[in-house]
């Protein structure tokens, strides 16, 4: 009985109150940190690690950590010849990355399918609100050649740096 | 002094819980309010002669479909339009990837491509919708709309409902 009483007072003696009070705290802390990060990532900067042949020589098929920007994308201000990470049209699970090539109103001319030999040229007219995005390597990409121009609300962001490997560190040009 | 601080702890308050707001409407649930007669019944336009007063329906979206995309038949949907970013539509889903869809006012038959979907408004008279621009990517869906939470008599959830006769049974 005095054991039990004991241990009854060491237990009450515990400041519940407070720890519980600080364990709330500290949990709240983390929630608003992980809401900064997703705010910071969704409006302005995060990174992606991207991979696969499709945009050679600017991106290694072994992957890349690149930098990626979500500011020009909202504020309309993508351009011809940015690398730009989209939804893919045919899987919304999946974001690739292509080099636009052409905005809403401009006519596009390439290559029908190189890869197979065919070298016959095309030219389309990009319709209003899309955009046209191909791969760098024609040979090795899945691109608006095969799915047409995307609308430009599948962009989620602009490629502007490279950060990883660190040999390859550095702004990924705008080009054509 | 004791005003500055004051001052000091109103904007972090109002920072943090502005960054907090902002996580949870894009990663949970948002609110939106539905504008022009395009899905009457289901949301209503009330008359633009109230200036100042809140016009439309006001509803709630949620976001959790947007972790795998799935989506059935008779959702109602908002989403990017396609041919221009900055405008948010609200339709119901009617045809998923892979299915038959006869178009309206026509008897064709159409196969969804793989990551579309098909959207209509409920009211077809005056809806801009894929009968006019195709199927749309599922990447341009933002969310799917459960509840209509303004004007108070509305309230309620919103129920499924595929019009009839469009969707051949597989």
């Amino acid at each position: 009985m005095a054991w039990a009483s004991g241990s009854g007072r060491r237990f009450a003696g515990i400041p519940w109150r407070v720890i519980a009070s600080d364990a709330a705290g500290r949990f709240m802390l983390v929630c608003k940190a992980a809401c900064a990060v997703h705010v910071f990532n969704n409006y302005v900067c995060s990174i992606a690690l991207v991979r696969g042949p499709s945009m050679l020589p600017a991106i290694n098929v072994s992957g890349d950590v690149v930098a990626v920007e979500r500011i020009s994308v909202r504020s309309g201000s993508i351009g011809v010849g940015d690398v730009v990470l989209l939804r893919s049209p045919e899987n919304p699970l999946k974001i690739v990355t292509k080099r636009v090539t052409g905005l809403e109103g401009d006519s596009v001319t390439f290559e029908r399918d190189p890869a197979r030999g065919d070298h016959r040229r095309k030219t389309v007219l990009v319709p209003k609100g899309h955009v046209w995005v191909q791969g760098d390597n024609v040979y090795e990409s899945r691109d608006s050649r095969q799915f047409g121009a995307v609308p430009y609300g599948l962009i989620q962001g602009r490629a502007f740096c490279k950060i990883w490997p660190p040999k390859d560190f550095g702004r990924i040009e705008q080009k054509l | 002094m004791g005003s500055q601080s004051y001052l000091w702890q109103l904007t972090k308050r109002t920072v943090t819980s502005a960054i907090i707001g902002v996580t949870i409407s894009d990663r949970y649930v948002t609110f939106s309010s539905v504008r022009g007669s395009s899905m009457y019944p289901t949301f209503q336009a009330t008359s633009t002669s109230f200036p100042g007063s809140l016009r439309g329906d006001l509803v709630l979206a949620e976001r959790f479909c947007l972790e795998r995309y799935k989506f059935s038949q008779g959702d109602v949907i908002i989403f990017k339009a396609p041919d221009n970013h900055k405008k948010i539509f609200v339709k119901r889903l009617i045809a998923l990837p892979g299915e038959w869809i006869q178009i309206p006012e026509s008897s064709e038959m159409l196969k969804i491509p793989e990551g579309h979907c098909w959207v209509e408004g409920d009211n077809s008279a005056c809806s801009l919708d894929s009968r006019f621009f195709g199927p749309i990517p599922l990447g341009l869906v933002k969310g799917r709309v459960t509840h209509v939470i303004w004007p108070p008599q509305r309230i309620g959830a919103i129920e499924r409902k595929i019009p009839t006769g469009r969707i051949p049974p597989t």
